[in-house]
């Protein structure tokens, strides 16, 4: 079944005063499995953020449809029940945290959805236990970390119970071991709890541990496929101003010197077992 | 540098007094006050320092961290006996020279005035250094829910309350950022005249506040991401409820309140 579905999106940002509005998107078809994880790639100002705050009706399409589970997002009856099932997380993780004590942030949603407070309590230590931050349910969210505070964010998020988390540039503040972190996070909310995960990043090998990658270019779909089929067309990334997972890139540039190595080795093992057959040859 | 700063800080801590409902401290400051302003004689005065005596030994609150917070009021408190000590009447005149005229009526007020603004500074400590910001807002919060009905948004001036705690630390932090920022470009906060000072503050503020309202337009779309609708049909995780301690705690304070009453009315 499909998770979240955009049909014939349109979206144009309202103009100021008598300036026109920004289209951006005019006509964006896009659905996303349950279950999958799916990574969003574009440059910047392509409407990566703006397509994921239409997932859980925090925009509204001025064009088209976006259907999450069946529910149409535009159905304001279905608000409540559309972003309980579609949780986001955003970039900075200082301006989502809302309390001053991470369990009390972590139950800000379930309290905002009226669920009594032993089940509260329950979820909480659930959802703390899932990203890892269990042992700091005490603590106060300033004193944390970058990578710790963003995965109480998505703690704060896991305790909706939802089925779906967008993720919009989650790690874009957050310093290598932060980003290895959320990563980690993320892939085992997918993999364990069978929860659907868009993620919007712009580092290519985030990207490359998705099961699939959407590619956006002036508000259209460019690229859709697995990361393999997307970051072997390594030129079309370049003209849309994207570049590929570093292994590519080399052996692409070796192969402009007269090698002959294929273009879908993602990680540095893939790409050095390659490079080590070719020069054996 | 902006980092010391303390504001509402919160001793964490196991006692009695920290485990009281947050409610009980806040009407139980209430009635201290009240009864402090009533007390007029000696043994009154005797009452309630011996009282606030065995809440702080019971709070196993720090002395010192009591006398810290006094630092800043100083002043007021000389200020306070100053006036009382020179500008009572009285008639047993101690000490009589060029204008200055000290009576013994007057020591006693000064000293009296004095002792009632120590009081009720410690016993406000007392309150915040036993309580997490949270349990008080939550506190005020359920006290001030009466006020419902007559549509006073509650709920709301909480959360405020809340938010501006939490956000705090994170301004503090902004703040020494950007004067970093400032000062790596050449400005000067610390040379001139204080018009000039104050004019230097300028480029912290502006940067402060556009930041200050993008973080609030961000923090409003995270919020209502998860589904935050304001106070109605909201439920809490950790409920308020009173407890044998609590009701044993009010007892005491009316017995302390009614006690400094009967005391003042005989004059004593």
């Amino acid at each position: 079944m499909s998770a979240i579905t955009a049909e014939k999106l349109a979206y144009t940002y309202p103009g100021v005063d008598d300036a026109p509005g920004v289209a951006v998107f005019e006509e964006l078809d896009l659905s996303v499995e349950e279950g999958s994880f799916v990574a969003v790639l574009g440059s910047n100002g392509c409407g990566k953020s703006t397509l994921a705050k239409h997932f859980n009706s925090i925009l509204l399409p001025s064009g088209g449809k976006v259907y999450v589970w069946g529910l149409d997002t535009s159905d304001e009856e279905k608000l409540i029940q559309i972003r309980k099932t579609v949780g986001m997380v955003f970039q900075n993780p200082d301006n989502q945290i809302v309390a001053n004590v991470v369990e009390e942030d972590v139950a800000f949603a379930p309290e905002n959805l009226g669920i009594s407070s032993p089940v509260i309590r329950q979820r909480v230590d659930t959802a703390l236990k899932l990203v890892d931050m269990y042992k700091y349910c005490n603590h106060a969210p300033h004193l944390l970390s970058g990578g710790q505070k963003q995965r109480v964010a998505i703690a704060g998020v896991i305790a909706m119970e939802p089925k779906c988390i967008v993720l919009d540039e989650p790690t874009a503040m957050l310093d290598p071991k932060g980003r290895a972190e959320v990563m980690e996070t993320v892939k085992r909310l997918n993999r364990e709890k069978g929860i659907t995960v868009i993620l919007i990043t712009h580092h290519m090998d985030e990207a490359a541990q998705a099961q699939r990658v959407v590619v956006l270019d002036k508000g259209k779909v460019a690229l859709d496929g697995t990361p393999r089929e997307v970051f072997s067309q390594i030129e079309k990334l370049h003209s849309m101003g994207l570049a590929a997972p570093e292994t590519v890139e080399l052996c692409s540039k070796l192969n402009a010197c007269g090698f002959d190595l294929p273009l879908d080795r993602l990680n540095a093992e893939e790409c050095a077992q390659v490079l080590c057959e070719t020069l054996k040859a | 540098m902006l980092k010391d700063i303390t504001l509402g800080q919160y001793f964490p801590g196991n006692s009695v007094i920290h485990r009281m409902d947050p409610r009980t401290k806040l009407v139980g400051l209430i009635i201290y006050i009240v009864a402090l302003f009533t007390a007029t004689s000696w043994l009154s005065y005797g009452i309630m320092l011996a009282f606030l005596i065995v809440m702080v030994a019971l709070s196993k609150i720090p002395v010192k961290a009591l006398f810290k917070g006094m630092k800043p009021l100083i002043f007021i408190l000389i200020f306070t006996g100053l006036l009382n000590l020179l500008f009572n009447g009285g008639e047993t005149v101690l000490v009589a020279f060029w204008k200055i005229t000290i009576t013994l009526e007057g020591v006693i007020r000064a000293f009296f005035m004095v002792a009632r603004i120590l009081m009720l500074i410690s016993a406000t400590f007392l309150m915040t250094y036993t309580t997490s910001p949270i349990q008080l807002t939550d506190g005020l919060e359920s006290l001030l829910s009466p006020l419902k009905k007559i549509r006073v948004p509650v709920h709301e001036l909480a959360m405020m309350m809340c938010i501006a705690l939490r956000f705090i630390p994170t301004l503090i932090e902004e703040t020494d950022k950007i004067i970093s920022a400032q000062k790596a470009r050449g400005a000067d906060f610390e040379t001139g005249s204080v018009l000039k000072r104050v004019k230097a503050l300028v480029p912290i503020l502006v940067p402060l506040f556009i930041s200050a309202f993008r973080r609030a337009d961000e923090l409003a779309t995270a919020m209502e991401c998860r589904c935050y609708q304001g106070g109605e049909g909201r439920t809490k995780m950790k409920l308020l409820r009173y407890r044998r301690r609590d009701y044993f705690a009010y007892l005491i304070l009316l017995m302390l309140l009614s006690g400094v009453i009967v005391a003042a009315s005989f004059g004593l």
